[in-house]
């Protein structure tokens, strides 16, 4: 249905596409792999009109086509979703998803007309509780995650294309997304999906395309029977172990590493209530929970961000809850959205990563640049970072490698307690372990770590105690290696407490 | 179909190519590109002037004139850049000025000699700024509407406190007016304020953590207070250090007409932000120069300049600004999109 064949697209400075093919046929759910930056979001532009290839063709449905701009695109009966959410927070939902062709008479909108047709897709969704008149920028990460994915679905979409929609959702939400994908396939639909979860390419996969530094190292494998290890040595070049690292040897219980912070009765009306835990240095605990279970929000009202009742207590110190001033004292949160509220996109990789420490970096307010360069530079090695240019605008990087850029703004500094929210979004199979060994290393350090995370294995894997949140409460706090994934998923489905 | 599992083996350069050089600076690319652009339409005005008036245009006397035209607004400018980079706008910049110079000339001030009454505009237009700053920030104002506000109360203050009434610098004061008329190389004194105004400007926005925040506070505000940053106060500090550059340019207007009056800096906002705008800066905040900001400045300074020289009206000057600013506005659209991912 969609054969693309040599595409080349050059920016400045980096060949993101060096002669890709790619063919899709009607109802197959066709998967692309790669390392973060191999091209895939460049490729799915392409065929989304975003970017015009400077060589090579595009078919569809043996018709060479060359859309010129999105709308091209959508006319052909192409649907995206962006890896990067493109809402428009001051819209209503309703007039999010029909943005560009809103049910309107003579330039009139027919509000009515809209939140109808909304509330349809959004149930079809699985989402009636997302109301169609709710201002977008209201939501939650994993909510205008189904918004823009509504939006995909009111174009009626001949090819759909994904690019990580499930790096936003949480174990049960991906569940319905691929029910719908696979709604949408029987119906003759293709899908073009991007993830690096490779369980999730096992289960609604029909094919594989894997990318390499821009270009196409195999097409056509069977998503089903692949072996995982040659899929990542395609895809990396070398063999890479999916594992976390080793905990410090301790005995149960722990060492008992001063306690870095102590959190009793917080409450966000809303969110959640009454949670107790504490931190010590040197520990990583992990929170587990689906979306909405008040994993974000807890971060958030640790760090001050969130106005919340309770005590936080940092290194035996209790915090006025602003986040200047546990900055200052050493927190650190690498949150949930990075474009939304991590990253200055036009500025340098070097400019965004010392964000969270530059008076370090300064005498009297003036910057010391080529310290702070050496720094980001430094950063960017550690965590692999490409290109390892630390001059580069972030939003030229790709969006595993923006992840990056997040993290490594809190490396930077003295801190004590480090908020991690879905550290590990968007980041490939193989820099994943990087960051895993990046996240211990630190935590060996003497700092604690407060990890949030839709993976229920990452949080088991990583963390040496785990909290399992439910609606805004602690249903269980316990030690990471008496868990089991299955357990744990059990609870934050189903409340039941072990 | 394909064998499923044959990789391409074409040779080649490998997909990450050598990152082209961005320039130390981190708008390295954005200032020198917006710029050309800028100094191109410099160079064409300059041409302009020397065929149509070949012996006035290119007199030093004209080139002295049109930097001390520009030297008050370019102060201004100066502060309403930062602003602007930071997500802000200050409509009230000519009123703080007229304000200051009221204040700094009123028979009171007068008494205290010139070094007071330079003192005393500064404090008022900073005062000043930091009230817009307070509002906004913690009152929660918008900024158009918080500056619209001040632009008619400040401007009202002014007509008050001078009873509507020009107000001349006293002869024993005349050390303010000799800014204006004392000249080393040249040039008058204050278009060395104005320099020195431009390379502080630039020098906080390029090499201090201050003009960081600013880019961090105007691009992405949330980003910013996760990060740490108190949005909140630097905001309000943008707004007063705006204020602070409406002191200086009052007294820069003190000493060149001579007087304090309610009617000085009449529109200037519009000058500025204008001069701001052409120069590159997002009116969304977060990207922006002081370059370019001074540039725009001496093209509007240039026209205005030119129609003079030429006799022509006044009328068709503004005209051609107004082409001018939707142009310039053009371009660089085009220019964002070029760099749009
Ligand atoms: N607008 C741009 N300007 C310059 N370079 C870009 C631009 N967009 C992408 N690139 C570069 O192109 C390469 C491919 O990026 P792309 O976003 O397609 O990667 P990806 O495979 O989607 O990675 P990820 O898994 O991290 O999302 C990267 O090296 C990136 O830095
Ligand atoms: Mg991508």
């Amino acid at each position: 249905m969609l054969v693309m064949r040599g595409i080349v697209k050059q920016f400045p400075g980096v060949r993101a596409l060096d002669g890709v093919d790619l063919d899709v046929r009607a109802g197959e759910v066709h998967c692309l792999l790669g390392q973060n930056g191999a091209g895939k979001s460049t490729l799915i532009k392409v065929m989304a009109g975003v970017h015009q290839p400077d060589e090579g063709t595009v078919e569809f449905n043996g018709q060479r086509v060359r859309p010129s701009g999105p709308n091209d695109a959508i006319k052909l009966g192409f649907a995206t979703i962006y890896q990067e959410l493109d809402l428009v927070d001051g819209l209503s939902v309703t007039d999010n998803i029909f943005l560009g062709h809103e049910h309107a008479r003579l330039g009139f909108v027919n509000r009515a007309a809209g939140n109808r047709a909304a509330r349809q897709v959004l149930e079809r969704l699985g989402h009636p509780e997302i109301r169609p008149t709710t201002e977008v920028g209201r939501l939650s990460p994993a909510a205008k995650q189904v918004v823009s994915m509504a939006r995909a679905l009111s174009h009626d979409a001949r090819l759909i294309i994904m690019d990580e929609p499930s790096a936003a959702l949480a174990h049960d939400e991906v569940a319905n997304l691929f029910r719908i994908i696979r709604e949408l396939t029987s119906q003759g639909v293709a899908v073009v999906y991007i993830s690096h979860r490779l369980e999730e390419i096992r289960e609604i996969g029909d094919r594989v395309t894997v990318l390499k530094d821009g270009r196409t190292v195999a097409v056509g494998l069977p998503a089903r029977d692949t072996p995982t290890s040659q899929i990542v040595s395609l895809m990396t070049g070398r063999n890479v172990e999916y594992v976390f690292p080793p905990r410090p040897e301790a005995p149960a219980g722990g060492p008992p590493g001063e306690e870095v912070l102590r959190v009793e009765g917080l409450t966000s009306p809303g969110a959640f209530r009454d949670v107790s835990f504490a931190v010590r240095a040197g520990e990583i605990v992990g929170l587990a929970g689906l979306v909405g279970s008040g994993r974000s929000e807890i971060l958030e009202a640790v760090y001050g961000a969130r106005p919340s009742s309770g005590r936080v207590v940092l290194s035996g110190k209790q915090v006025r809850k602003s986040v200047v001033g546990n900055v200052r004292r050493g927190m650190g949160l690498a949150p949930e959205e990075r474009k939304a509220q991590a990253l200055l996109l036009d500025q340098s990789v070097t400019a965004n990563i010392t964000l969270g420490s530059l008076p370090g970096f300064a005498k009297f307010g003036w910057l010391d640049r080529t310290r702070e360069r050496a720094e980001a530079e430094r950063l960017a090695k550690a965590l692999d970072i490409r290109p390892p240019d630390p001059e580069r605008p972030v939003k030229t990087l790709s969006g595993g490698n923006q992840q990056k850029a997040v993290l490594a703004r809190w490396l930077l500094g003295s801190r004590k307690l480090l908020l991690l929210d879905e550290p590990t979004r968007g980041v490939d199979v193989g820099a994943r372990a990087e960051l895993y060994a990046v996240i211990r290393d630190l935590a060996d350090r003497g700092i604690g770590v407060l990890l949030v995370s839709s993976e229920v294995p990452e949080v088991l894997g990583l963390a040496d105690r785990v909290l399992v949140l439910r609606e805004g409460s602690v249903i269980h706090e316990g030690d990471a290696r008496e868990l089991d994934e299955h357990l744990v998923l059990d609870m934050i489905m189903n409340g039941r407490a072990a | 179909m394909s064998d499923p599992t044959k990789p391409r083996s074409d040779t080649g350069p490998p997909g990450i190519a050598l990152p082209g050089r961005a320039g130390g600076n981190p708008l390295g690319r954005l200032t020198e590109a917006g710029h050309m652009g800028l100094l191109v339409a410099i160079a064409l005005l300059v041409v302009v002037g020397l065929v149509t008036k070949p012996a006035a245009f290119a007199t030093t006397s004209n080139l002295v004139s049109i930097l001390s035209l520009a030297a008050t607004i370019g102060v201004i400018t100066v502060g309403a850049t930062f602003v602007i980079i930071g997500g802000g706008i200050d409509l009230s910049v000519g009123a703080i000025m007229a304000l200051a110079s009221v204040w700094a000339t009123t028979v009171a001030t007068q008494e205290f000699g010139p070094v007071v009454m330079a003192i005393c505009a500064i404090l008022v237009g900073t005062g000043t700024g930091l009230v817009n700053g307070l509002l906004i920030a913690y009152g929660r104002l918008v900024p158009f509407i918080a500056t619209l506000a001040m632009l008619v109360a400040a401007r009202g203050l002014a007509q008050r406190m001078s009873d509507r009434k020009t107000q001349l610098i006293q002869p024993e004061n005349s050390a303010i007016v000799e800014l204006s008329t004392t000249r080393v190389l040249g040039v008058p004194l204050l278009v060395y304020i104005f320099a020195l105004v431009v390379a502080l400007g630039w020098v906080l926005l390029n090499r201090t953590t201050f003009g960081r925040r600013t880019y961090a506070v105007g691009g992405n505000p949330e980003a910013a207070r996760l990060a740490g940053i108190d949005v909140r106060r630097h905001t309000m500090l943008l707004y007063a250090l705006s204020g602070l550059c409406c002191g200086i340019a009052a007294v820069l207007i003190m000493a060149r007409t001579t007087t304090g009056s309610s009617t000085h800096g009449d529109l200037y906002e519009l000058d500025a932000i204008a001069a701001v705008i052409i120069g590159g800066t997002l009116l969304t905040g977060g990207r922006g120069t002081i370059i370019g900001s001074i540039l725009g400045l001496l093209i509007f300074t240039l026209i205005t300049n030119l129609f003079i020289l030429n006799g022509l009206n006044t009328s068709d000057q503004l005209i051609a600004k107004g082409l001018i600013i939707v142009v310039a506005v053009l371009l660089q659209r085009r220019n964002l999109k070029e760099r749009a991912p």
